[in-house]
């Protein structure tokens, strides 16, 4: 299999471009493949936390870039799976400690070892997003449904288009149903209707995202996660797998019923 | 929609949603956005048409207005450009040679 390099990002901050890394990246590496994160959001290094792995780094991806260790030494292997990875920020330093030069090399050289390379991007429109989109050949943008979000995500995907990436997809997080239905939050079509751009899936509000980024467990570890299972189904999406974007219908109905099997388990 | 809702709604003043709002709000800021360019190429604009222009005529360089104006969806480059001279032996040049 060909490798492919995945960037996510958004503009806006605060979307859930780490936590759907976090959960991508764990949901291919439960799929079988080989998978590798690296965190560009040098200064707010976070995506280490998220995947439960911050006491076992010891260097980060400027260290690599440097040439300071080995790229083998400064990737983390994952707590449950042997072929997940991570290479963290640096938190000392600032986003121009790292080139867009750089990390195309970086992220070529990690083409040899990986099936999937995930970018997390930090917000912004500056270097840092200029870095992770640098080596990239797809994006993948988050919005949630909010006006300040959408248009973030309508700029980025233009400077993306600009920048001469692949098709990018979006993944709308946050969506509240019960919001949607009493017409207090725009829904998937609205959305889609703005947007130039196809849609790789819907990510429920969920506090099981909360609980599991406490724990340092990726939600799709999680088999009653509403949003780890929209993950599950996203990473089939990437891997080329037709797998029909969840509706209110299907959530409320075969979903709970779902769960309520899960639970049974 | 629940009933509470719906009386919420009818008895409130404003009875658009406020998804509708922000539908309507995005689509506004977005028309903006989409269609503004950014200042260093607009320069670029600019000093190619510089360029051109002062092979015909003289002028003020410093007061060189151009710019992207918008009205509803349509768009007009818009440039204001004094002329602070003519240059008479171009002009001499290609209108003498037009004439014989
Ligand atoms: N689907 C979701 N449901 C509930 N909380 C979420 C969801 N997605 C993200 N969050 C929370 O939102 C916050 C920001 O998410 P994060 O992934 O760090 O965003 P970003 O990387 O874009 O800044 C985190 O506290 C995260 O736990
Ligand atoms: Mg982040």
């Amino acid at each position: 299999m060909k490798s492919r390099v995945l960037v996510v990002t958004s503009g806006k901050g605060g979307v859930g471009k780490t936590t759907t890394t976090a959960n991508l990246g764990t949901a291919l590496a439960m799929m079988g493949k080989k998978v590798v994160m690296l965190d560009t959001d040098i200064g707010l290094r976070n995506l280490d936390v998220v995947l439960g792995l911050e006491n076992r780094i010891v260097f980060d991806i400027v260290d690599v870039v440097n040439g300071n260790c080995k790229l083998k030494q400064g990737l983390i292997k994952d707590k449950r799976y042997e072929a997940l990875f991570l290479l963290p920020a640096a938190q000392t330093k600032d986003k121009t400690a790292v080139t867009p030069h750089q990390m195309k090399n970086l992220t070529n050289e990690l083409r040899n070892e990986f099936d999937f390379i995930l970018v997390d991007c930090p917000a912004g429109i500056e270097q840092g997003f200029r870095n992770a989109i640098a080596g990239a050949d797809d994006a993948i943008v988050v919005a949630t449904p909010e006006v300040s979000s959408v248009r973030d995500a309508d700029r980025i995907i233009g400077l993306l288009e600009a920048a001469g990436l692949g098709k990018s997809k979006l993944i709308i997080n946050r969506l509240r149903s019960k919001m949607v239905k009493r017409g207090d939050m725009m829904d998937i079509e609205d959305i889609m209707d703005i947007l130039a751009i196809d849609l790789l899936g819907v990510v429920p509000e969920d506090e099981t995202i909360v609980v599991s980024t406490n724990r340092g467990e990726p939600a799709v570890l999680e088999t009653a996660s509403r949003a780890g299972g929209a993950y599950r189904r996203i990473a089939r999406r990437v891997m080329g797998e037709t797998v029909p974007i969840e509706t209110e219908n299907t959530d409320n109905l075969v979903d709970k019923f779902k769960r309520m099997l899960k639970l049974a388990r | 929609m629940a009933l509470l809702d719906v009386l919420g709604r009818i008895f409130s003043k404003d009875n658009t949603s406020s998804k509708e709002v922000a539908k309507e709000r995005l689509r506004l800021v977005l028309v903006h956005d989409r269609n503004t360019i950014s200042p260093e190429y607009l320069n670029l604009i600019k000093e190619d048409l510089l360029k051109v222009i002062r092979e015909y005529l003289e002028i003020d360089e410093e007061a060189l207005q151009v710019n992207l104006a918008n009205e509803d969806s349509a768009f007009a480059l818009v440039a204001n450009i004094p002329v602070k001279g003519f240059k008479r032996t171009r002009m001499a040049e290609v209108q003498g040679s037009s004439m014989t």
